[in-house]
């Protein structure tokens, strides 16, 4: 007799596994020791996730199933999308089933008059982007990830991207939502219409980091891409002549479509690879690009060109082409990765800062940095004041986990006293519960549990996340244990 | 660091303390949207929320304002500094239109309402001051009580103070006009206008930008319709129906009356009121426990319902 290999293994959760894969097949239910390991991290530094059943559903009725199964189960869901998260929002904590929406992945009916297109979770934000191009639309949220990153997650992240300065983050971009509700009912939240009525749950719902539902289909606002684009490259000899670049375009009343900064050691890091000509002998590059129509953008540019000039800039470049346009985008949407070559770990933080605070903050990370033994390389979102310091280090150094955690503490209280926010784009998840309390009262907390717990009065979806401890119904601590019976 | 606490400013303290804990108590601002999503239960007593525009920063691209100000000016305030809001100007004040969570005309320009208001800092139910959201751009820090607080007529808090985004004023700003244009087509054409609306019979464009990015988006509208710059919009019939943008295409004017339908927004300005929509249950039934969440005895705004409009 041929043997078959199980992928719903034979460990725990039998009694789960087994209405999970009668309520949506045995294809798309997973349990085996490899695949509840590999999900139970995403892209941040938190490992101490543990993973319950795996699903893949392939429809809404799948994940409503999936939903109310586990709650007949009295077991938590974890919704995931390409686990590119960086605050640790997808880390399932207590052994919840994992919803994997990779597999509802198709682009579905788009709306002209509107400008919308419905996707489904799964659709890859590039991809997306990329089924537009050629009917003259995009999808205006381009995070770094977006390679590989999904459009539910970043419905669930409320996720950013260089372009966000002019266009505005994913909020803007998502009209309405299809939901599945931690107690299994399917809700539409907003709508097509100019002004649905009601509270705008939708709005809401964006950002909720999985605490909220599960969202299955998603109406995204498409953009109208501008027939012209100018992109400027400026160097400067101190990183603070290019942030104050920055604020003085933005009181000279221009919006650049982006403004993107990285300094010397992460230029040329990534210079090494992608050739892109970026100056690596600048303290810091500042990347500029406005976009509209012709007259309006030269206009822009030459405004941008010679405010840079009064900042500073010892050299100030306009991209030729679109080839050396996508060149430049190329190196800073890939800056993250080319710091492998320094050294073999990073922590990437996320803040952001009134414009006018930029130098100043800066000036702290190095200064933190130093004083921990530690290298910062900055490249960040300057045009919203987006900070996003990445602390280097190699974990088998003993000691140098916990002196890359005071460091970053440090750095999120400097932004904080500079007059700033935890997170622009990364979310809380599990990374920055614990600084809640620095940015918000005891009060203010309760009141964004009570938008919570409407959502998901009993607790079962994603929890143990962007709420300290005391201030959300779940107990972390309860949740990091792990199960009885269960093996990992 | 800890943010100071919002008690700490006079202003909010004493409204806290006027709006108490026990009573029904409503929040009156100019009363231009006062009937929308019902009246106001009878015997509810009445406050006004504090007035005053707290600080401009129009290198940051945010304005700090009281909820009792009036938006005329707080435009004219933010137009010194060569900037504007995506708050409409109905004659009624800060703290209404955001509870009323209506878009502005120019909204294709000036962006939307609900994507405007950054921070909220409202009282609550219990007569305690909440903040919710930040003062930058870009923040996710936690769940997002100004969205929740947009459009909700008062409902589940009273707001005392925003952060608004604000945004550059256009170099040029004009208004164009044509009997002969398919107003779809025109909207096609453009790249970026803030407006176009149909009468039916007429098509009205808002083009903005650099002054020749103008020119040339009018010029480009010859392939559409013959085009001359008028003064403004039409005047607009007092009603407003909330349609998916794509509806546009099948208006009945006997069900409307008159109307200006803006084109791409969805939104038609018309004689005859819409009829009321009921949610659908489950969203019912999730409103329902926001708001019984937010204010368990109903207290705020009795008589109102964002649900119901």
């Amino acid at each position: 007799m041929k043997r078959r290999f199980s992928r719903q293994g034979a460990g725990p959760d039998v009694a789960l596994v087994a209405d999970l894969v009668a309520a949506i097949g045995r294809d798309r239910v997973r349990n085996d020791s490899a695949e509840r390991a590999l999900l139970r991290r995403d892209a941040s530094v938190f490992d101490d996730g543990v993973a319950g059943p795996v699903c893949f559903p392939g429809s809404t009725a799948d994940v409503q199933a999936v939903v109310r199964t586990a709650l007949r189960h009295g077991r938590a869901v974890v919704p995931r999308g390409a686990g590119t998260g960086l605050a640790g929002g997808a880390i399932p904590l207590g052994a919840p089933v994992v919803v994997s929406l990779t597999r509802m992945n198709r682009i579905l009916d788009m709306d002209n008059d509107a400008r919308v297109v419905w996707v489904e979770p799964g659709v890859v934000n590039l991809d997306l982007t990329k089924h537009l191009q050629p009917l003259g639309f995009h999808f205006a949220p381009d995070p770094s990830s977006q390679q590989v990153c999904t459009l539910g997650g970043n419905v669930a992240n409320n996720s950013g991207g260089p372009h966000c300065l002019a266009y505005g983050i994913t909020n803007a971009h998502i009209i309405a939502i299809e939901v599945v509700l931690p107690d299994g009912e399917v809700a539409l939240l907003g709508g097509l219409e100019a002004e649905p009525p009601g509270y705008d749950l939708r709005g809401a719902f964006v950002g909720g980091e999985g605490t909220l539902g599960i969202a299955t289909r998603i109406a995204a606002r498409i953009t109208p891409t501008a027939p012209a684009v100018r992109t400027l490259l400026m160097s400067f000899a101190e990183v603070r002549h290019a942030a104050n670049t920055v604020s003085a375009v933005i009181a000279a009343g221009i919006v650049p479509a982006a403004m993107e900064v990285m300094d010397q050691r992460i230029t040329q890091a990534v210079e090494n690879y992608v050739h892109a000509g970026y100056p690596t002998d600048a303290a810091a590059v500042l990347l500029a690009e406005v976009d509209g129509l012709a007259d309006g953008v030269d206009i822009d540019a030459q405004a941008i060109a010679q405010i840079g000039r009064e900042q500073g800039a010892t050299e100030v470049r306009l991209a030729r082409d679109d080839t050396e346009r996508m060149l430049l985008w190329t190196g800073r949407k890939t800056a993250v990765g080319a710091i492998a070559q320094i050294a073999p770990d990073y922590y990437l933080h996320d803040t952001v800062v009134p414009r006018a605070k930029l130098a100043d903050v800066l000036a702290q990370t190095y200064e933190i940095a130093e004083r921990h033994g530690l290298i910062v390389m900055n490249v960040f979102h300057a045009g919203d004041g987006n900070l996003h310091p990445l602390l280097l280090f190699d974990a088998r150094e003993p000691g140098v986990v916990e002196r890359v955690h005071v460091a970053g503490g440090e750095i999120v209280k400097a932004s904080l006293d500079a007059g700033g926010v935890l997170s622009g784009e990364h979310g809380i998840g599990v990374e920055k519960q614990a600084y809640m309390t620095l940015l918000f009262t005891d009060d203010d907390l309760d009141h964004q549990n009570r938008l919570r717990k409407s959502f998901d009065p009993d607790c079962k979806a994603n929890p143990g996340k962007v709420l300290p401890s005391g201030h959300s119904c779940a107990d972390i601590q309860m949740l990091t244990a792990v199960p009885k019976g269960m093996w990992v | 660091m800890t943010a100071p606490p919002l008690a700490a400013d006079p202003v909010l303290a004493a409204f806290a303390e006027e709006v108490g804990a026990t009573d029904a108590v409503a929040v009156e601002g100019a009363r231009t949207r006062w009937a929308v999503g019902g009246a106001v239960a009878d015997g509810t007593r009445l406050v006004k929320a504090p007035t005053g525009i707290v600080r401009h920063e129009a290198e940051e691209m945010i304005v700090c304002v009281r909820a009792g100000t009036p938006v005329a000016e707080l435009a004219a305030t933010l137009a010194q500094r060569g900037q504007r809001c995506a708050l409409p100007d109905h004659g009624g004040t800060v703290g209404g239109a955001i509870a009323a969570g209506e878009n502005d005309l120019l909204v294709l320009g000036c962006g939307t309402l609900r994507a405007s208001v950054l921070e909220v800092r409202y009282v609550s139910a219990e007569g305690r001051l909440i903040r919710g959201g930040g003062p930058t751009v870009k923040n996710v820090t936690g769940f997002d009580l100004p969205r929740i607080m947009v459009g909700a007529l008062g409902t589940l808090g009273l707001i005392a103070e925003v952060i608004l985004r604000t945004n550059p004023l256009p170099a040029t700003s004009l208004w164009a006009m044509a009997t002969d244009a398919d107003p779809f087509a025109a909207r096609d054409a453009l790249l970026r206008p803030a407006a176009v609306l149909w009468d039916g019979t007429h098509t009205w464009v808002n083009l903005e930008g650099h002054a020749p990015d103008v020119t040339a988006q009018l010029a480009l509208l010859g392939t559409v319709g013959r085009f001359a710059e008028v003064q403004g919009p039409p005047p607009l019939p007092a009603c407003r129906w909330s349609l998916a943008p794509g509806e546009l295409r099948h208006l009945h004017a006997q069900q409307l009356g008159g109307f200006v339908a803006s084109v791409g927004v969805g939104l038609v300005h018309a004689e005859r009121p819409q009829p009321s929509r009921a949610l659908p249950p489950t969203v019912a039934a999730l409103s329902a426990r926001v708001k019984s969440n937010f204010d368990p005895t109903g207290r705020l705004n009795p008589g109102r319902n964002p649900g119901a409009r």
